[in-house]
């Protein structure tokens, strides 16, 4: 063996394909088969895809770090289950192109935070989390509400989600601005088209309490209240904590 | 700017026309991006790569006529980019260590954000991994690797082109980076977290410094290829593999920062800690190792322990490493073979992980007096102790039960920087100080009782933080965990919250003490060089340090 390397370590070219040959096989092994294996990720057939107003505010949430300090991930332990609720199934994000399951909770996990707390709650919380949580370190993120949501580009977002496989169809790429505007202004001529193509179930609101103007607060926290909501599969006694 | 104009009047003239159409392109390629991206921060990295281009072209234009170099700089190794490597990467050391106790202050004093969106956490704390790992310790291995391989080889570089290229579109990608960050351009994808044109432009010089270290082995005089370089090629290869896989994504349109990863859930999550543990091997392990077999044996005067040690340790860590990344997502959605598969290679990477930090301290025995009185080969020391410690702990946390404690938690944090204080950066300062009388001919550092108060300070912060870290680590991965004797969880989030914060200030000032200290440093070398400026009479032929045979692995 030594005299084997003893002859290997004096070819650059040898050296160069025995360390990517040697370093290819551990991926090759655990990755692959990820997409192959069907058990790898359940069947949920009520699951359904971002509207572009929650894209958009999982944009913000990408773009802010969030995923640096929150997990968006219950492991299958009691507490965890006990805290935070049922545990996350692989499925509930296929559609996360990255996915955010995180690996540091400097707070808490956020995989089911949809609709637990209020808009309202959510609102205050951003402005200043220490109004709400007198001991919080989380930053302040009040200019969201100021910052008026960038949507021109939607369209082009659905399109690139869709290209990695995310099942949008024309009508949601064509609509995806108007759909958007919709979702936070219940009111508004645009609000029905929502429902239409995203489904009855569908939160359409003023989520940063104003129906008028389409802030990034609308984004995010449209977003932070479809956590752990695109389907109900992990709700399901199958899948609910184990003894 | 003299030091540009010096490099660049060693240039031929058919490199003097290469650097200056390669500027060329990257400014017609800014100017694009600045027009197709206007209004967006895909814009603004366009005029900033715009901008970086025409400073380099008016460079150029200004020695353009300087007459060509003499062939006699070919008697000699080429080793300016070096020295800038160097220079950049202490620089970088500071900006990242600056950042990073800011960020540490940020969860102590949270309002300290201005109200501005650049300033808070989620956006400065990437500018910090960013800004240690691959500005400072990018810099420092693209550095040194250039230095090791010209030795270890006895052949010079093969031109002065491609080094430059690296060294300047590495530090482009470094800075398009942070920059980016502030603007809110990110991947999200852990130490990955820069978007794809920044990535594609990465390959770019990732292929060229591969280039370089082909090109150089190629042409050696030395029948036998040296342990570091095998560490160093494995470093470049497994990163590029790495880096182009983990960062396969569809943009939005070609005017846009935002990307779209091509992968989703699960195996994006695979594919994530696979990455991005290997970016612990490959970059952080790797790359470093083949620091410290070049330095520690030179600065001990001691040949390597053992050929066969580094042998095993060597296939052992570049084969194990790969299957490892799945400990990062146990009890998770993944499935539970791949959980099992990591687990196990991790636990099995301690015997190559010790080989190799055994080979380092056995190395050392017959220079242990050395070890005493001087703090340079001290910091290699040191840096081996560390290695050897975190990779301990390493394995003992991919176990499943530990794991389902220290996840999530600051015993995470604190691991990382026992091995990226404690190892990486103690290997580099130790390698940093080692070269730069080398490399600027002087007979020292400017002062060795610098050298000793930086050691202290970074012994002494790096212990702080990790004690700090690994208190508030299982206190909180206690507290979530307890239950009250009626059978509910005893804790609120915020009760561990609130019960993090005496270690959070103890680990800011940990991290100050290694910030003081890297500043010491700086402040020592810049003195350094000014007295070899000083002094520079002294033009002894470069090859006098030539004789590198005696460092030979197996004698």
């Amino acid at each position: 063996m030594f005299g084997f390397h003893y002859r290997l370590e004096r070819k650059a070219i040898g050296l160069v394909l025995a360390i990517i040959g040697v370093a290819s096989i551990g991926g090759a092994v655990e990755i692959a088969p990820l997409f192959t294996i069907h058990q790898t990720v359940e069947d949920a057939p009520d699951m359904r895809v971002y509207t572009p107003l929650e894209l958009a505010g999982r944009n913000i949430y990408i773009r802010e770090g969030c995923y640096a300090c929150h997990s968006q991930m219950i492991r299958t332990l009691r507490d965890e289950v006990e805290r935070y609720g049922p545990y996350s199934l692989a499925v509930e994000s296929k559609y996360d192109h990255p996915m955010l399951w995180g690996s540091k909770r400097t707070g808490p996990d956020l995989a089911r935070i949809g609709e637990k707390y209020s808009d309202d709650w959510h609102v205050a919380h951003m402005n200043n989390p220490r109004n709400v949580v007198k001991e919080s370190v989380m930053p302040a993120y009040a200019w969201l509400a100021r910052t008026e949501l960038r949507t021109d580009d939607l369209p082009n977002h659905l399109k690139a989600m869709r290209a990695v496989g995310v099942p949008y169809s024309d009508a949601m790429i064509a609509n995806a601005a108007a759909d958007a505007y919709g979702q936070a202004a219940p009111d508004s001529p645009f609000a029905e088209g929502v429902a239409e193509r995203y489904g009855g179930a569908t939160t359409v609101r003023a989520f940063d309490g104003d129906p008028g103007k389409l802030t990034e607060m609308d984004a995010l926290v449209a977003y932070l209240q479809i956590l752990g909501r695109l389907t109900n599969a992990a709700q399901k006694p199958v899948a609910s904590a184990e003894k | 700017m003299q030091v540009v104009a010096d490099v660049i009047a060693q240039f031929t003239g058919a490199e003097r026309r290469g650097a200056f159409f390669i500027a060329l392109a990257t400014a017609l390629l800014g100017l694009a991006m600045a027009v197709t991206g206007n209004g967006d921060s895909f814009g603004a990295h366009g005029a900033l790569v715009l901008a970086a281009s025409i400073i380099t072209i008016f460079c150029l234009i200004r020695s353009f006529d300087k007459p060509e170099p003499s062939s006699e700089r070919l008697q000699s190794y080429y080793d300016e980019p070096t020295k800038a490597g160097i220079v950049l990467a202490m620089a970088w050391a500071v900006l990242g260590l600056f950042v990073g106790d800011w960020v540490a202050w940020l969860l102590v004093y949270p309002d300290l954000t201005f109200d501005a969106a650049w300033a808070s956490f989620g956006r400065i704390r990437p500018v910090h991994t960013t800004g240690v790992i691959f500005g400072f310790g990018g810099n420092a291995l693209i550095a040194t690797s250039f230095y090791v391989l010209q030795r270890t080889t006895r052949a010079r570089l093969p031109d002065q082109l491609s080094p430059w290229f690296v060294l300047w579109g590495y530090n482009l990608f470094c800075v398009i980076a942070v920059t980016g960050y502030l603007m809110g351009v990110t991947q999200s994808k852990e130490y990955a977290e820069p978007e794809w044109y920044a990535d594609i432009w990465l390959v770019v010089v990732w292929v060229t410094y591969f280039a370089i270290y082909l090109r150089t082995l190629v042409r050696r005089k030395e029948p036998h290829i040296y342990v570091a370089n095998w560490y160093y090629m494995a470093f470049i290869l497994v990163v590029a593999i790495l880096h182009i896989v983990n960062n396969l994504a569809v943009p939005i349109s070609f005017g846009s920062a935002k990307s779209y990863s091509a992968f989703s859930g699960v195996q994006d999550a695979m594919t994530q800690w696979w990455y991005g543990h290997n970016a612990v091997a490959f970059f952080l392990t790797a790359g470093f190792l083949g620091m410290m077999y070049y330095y520690l044996p030179k600065r001990a005067g001691r040949p390597i322990y053992s050929y066969r040690m580094s042998i095993i340790s060597f296939w052992g860590i570049t084969f194990f490493y790969m299957w490892a990344g799945s400990h990062h997502l146990h009890y998770t959605a993944l499935p539970q073979w791949v959980q099992s598969l990591g687990m196990t290679f991790s636990v099995m990477l301690l015997v190559p992980s010790w080989a190799s930090a055994g080979n380092a301290l056995l190395t050392l025995n017959g220079a242990w007096d050395k070890v005493r009185d001087d703090a340079t080969l001290r910091f290699m020391m040191v840096a081996a102790v560390f290695y050897g410690l975190s990779t301990f702990e390493g394995s003992f946390m991919a176990i499943r039960s530990v794991n389902s404690l220290s996840h999530y938690t600051d015993w995470t944090i604190g691991h990382v920087h026992a091995g990226a204080l404690g190892w990486v950066a103690m290997i580099t300062f130790g390698a940093i100080y080692a070269s730069v009388p080398w490399l600027w001919k002087t007979r020292g550092m400017y002062s060795a009782r610098l050298v000793e108060a930086h050691f202290w300070l970074a012994v002494a912060g790096t212990v702080i933080y990790v004690f700090a870290m690994w208190n508030s680590g299982i206190i909180q991965g206690l507290m979530w965990r307890t239950y009250t004797e009626g059978g509910t969880l005893a804790y609120t989030f915020t009760d561990s919250l609130v019960a993090m914060r005496p270690y959070y200030m103890a680990r800011a000032i940990g991290g100050l003490f290694f910030l003081i200290g890297a500043l010491i440093g700086c402040y020592n070398i810049w003195m350094t060089i000014r007295m070899a400026r000083v002094s520079a009479t002294n033009t002894a032929a470069d090859l006098q340090d030539a004789p590198v045979a005696a460092l030979q692995p197996g004698e």
